[in-house]
């Protein structure tokens, strides 16, 4: 438990102290914001969908919370580069340990970037229903925020070097991102593109911070919540299985 | 302390260490010389529970790293061919997690902390974080941070690859002492003949995954009639580069030619 501790505090301590790093990572979803939030604004109410930056803040901050947490995850190949891991993998510390310590610190890294944008979003204009909102919008971040990190992890046990990197924004970042509904409503969109959202985890993610901002959801927020958990529950355990086979 | 029975390990076709046999005792300190990709690092592995091996036996203070892991690990320090710390945590934070890792009680802890950092000169950096510091305060750092635990025995994988020889000499005089004063078993690998000379009672000579001869430094040049170690050390394993070497070059060859081809 200790150990846990220890690993969570390092990756908090590495967050704080790169300035940089957090400034840059709301670049982009002040850029989204202010971009798509206020140029689709004006076509987004003439279709009679009422107002968008708050339908899109809670996308917004879903996607936040994916990129940090991936990062997070994905960070492991910079430890191992960089030497720590040959450190935690020598230590008389179960593999389990470490991977669990790590996620739940990526994770409250990406949540935290999360209530930054948040707080960003309301000073832009958007408004959440009510102060119950902000716990249940806090629960669906944590949960967004550990499946990714551990999925990162995952995908960093596999990778050597950061050479594979640019295909995993690419081919599963992205995509994540723009199919899952953050940018636009999955009611009225083709079938083929609603069927590849309903497979995306981040539509329930996008979908269960929606039905805790705003009250509008398009699976129900029982089923998001059901999605998530069990989907995080999976990329935890993929996630403890490669780390546990990682070989220096 | 340690005891390894025809322990061999090979990568798909390639066999990286060819059944090697060799004992260290308590309170020892033994050198593992060889030329690039001999299998120096490759046995450190196994013997720090990092790889498994493919056959053979291997014994840490009467454990078996492939079994009991956990326990092998708290037995030993280790400090890499490479760096492992934490460049983001200072000092005292990268020992801290160490000691946190191999549960030293927290107030043993700070006082062995400051004693071990005081001894590698580092007690007064020790709030910079590490990106800061030059490459020999890093492997002070490393083997201060590799003997918090007090282990039995120490690896040493080239720890002073890359330093100047004023950092080289510090740091082998305060392993001779640590060697001395604690009796810690030292198990080093190194390229430079007169460092495995100046400390280690003991010198084992890998080639191509064997081992061609093992005896004290004096043994060594007895049995090659050479009058240094590096002498005997040619002579036993040759002159020719190692094939590591020569395909990093044959790489660069071609991809010269296919740049003159353009």
């Amino acid at each position: 438990m200790n150990i846990v501790y220890v690993l969570w505090l390092r990756q908090l301590k590495r967050f704080v102290r790169s300035r940089s790093r957090i400034v840059g990572a709301l670049g982009q979803p002040v850029l989204f914001l202010v971009a798509l939030g206020f140029g689709f604004g004006p076509i987004f109410e003439r279709a009679g969908q009422g107002s968008y930056i708050q339908f899109l803040a809670p996308g917004v901050m879903a996607m936040t919370v994916l990129f940090t947490s991936i990062f997070a995850g994905i960070e492991l190949i910079w430890d191992r580069q960089f030497g720590f891991l040959k450190e935690t993998l020598v230590a008389p510390v179960p593999r389990l340990t470490i991977m669990i310590g790590r996620t739940l610190g990526g994770a409250t890294v990406a949540v935290i970037q999360g209530l930054v944008v948040f707080a960003i979003c309301s000073l832009a204009g958007f408004r959440a229903s009510g102060f119950a909102a902000l716990p249940r919008a806090l629960a669906f971040m944590a949960l967004i925020a550990v499946l990714f990190t551990a999925l990162g992890t995952a995908i960093a046990s596999v990778l050597q070097d950061f050479q594979g990197f640019q295909l995993v924004m690419n081919f599963l970042v992205m995509p994540v991102f723009f199919l899952s509904g953050a940018l636009f409503p999955l009611s009225h969109v083709p079938r083929p593109l609603a069927l590849v959202a309903s497979v995306d985890p981040l539509a329930y993610g996008v979908d269960g911070l929606r039905s805790a901002l705003i009250g509008i959801s398009h699976f129900g927020a029982a089923t998001d919540l059901a999605v998530l958990a069990a989907l995080s529950a999976v990329s935890v355990a993929v996630g403890s299985y490669l780390f546990s086979r990682i070989q220096l | 302390m340690i005891r390894v029975q025809d322990l061999t390990k090979t990568f798909g076709e390639l066999t990286a260490v060819a059944g090697i046999s060799f004992a260290v005792e308590a309170g020892e300190i033994f050198a593992f010389l060889g030329p690039n990709g001999a299998g120096k690092t490759t046995t450190i592995k196994m013997l720090t529970t990092l790889l498994t091996p493919t056959s053979g036996r291997v014994e840490i203070d009467g454990l078996d790293p492939a079994v009991q892991r956990n326990e092998v690990r708290k037995r030993f320090g280790i400090v890499f061919q490479d760096p492992s710390l934490d460049d983001e945590l200072t000092a005292y934070e990268n020992m801290d997690i160490h000691g946190a890792f191999y549960r030293v009680p927290r107030r043993l802890r700070g006082q062995r902390i400051e004693r071990l950092l005081r001894l590698f000169d580092l007690w007064e950096r020790r709030d910079d974080p590490v990106k800061r510091f030059s490459g020999g305060m890093r492997r002070r750092l490393e083997i201060a941070r590799g003997l918090l635990h007090t282990p039995k025995i120490l690896f040493l994988d080239e720890p002073t690859l890359g330093l100047d020889p004023q950092t080289r000499n510090q740091l082998w005089t305060l392993v001779a002492q640590l060697n001395a004063e604690e009796r810690v078993t030292v198990f080093l690998t190194t390229h430079y003949m007169e460092e495995a000379e100046r400390v280690a009672g003991r010198i084992a000579i890998i080639d191509r995954g064997r081992i061609v001869a093992q005896g004290s430094p004096q043994d060594l040049k007895r049995q090659t009639g050479a009058e240094t170690l590096e002498q005997a050390f040619l002579a036993l394993t040759g002159s020719s580069i190692r094939e590591e070497d020569a395909s990093a070059v044959d790489r660069m060859r071609s991809m010269a030619r296919m740049w003159r081809r353009r």
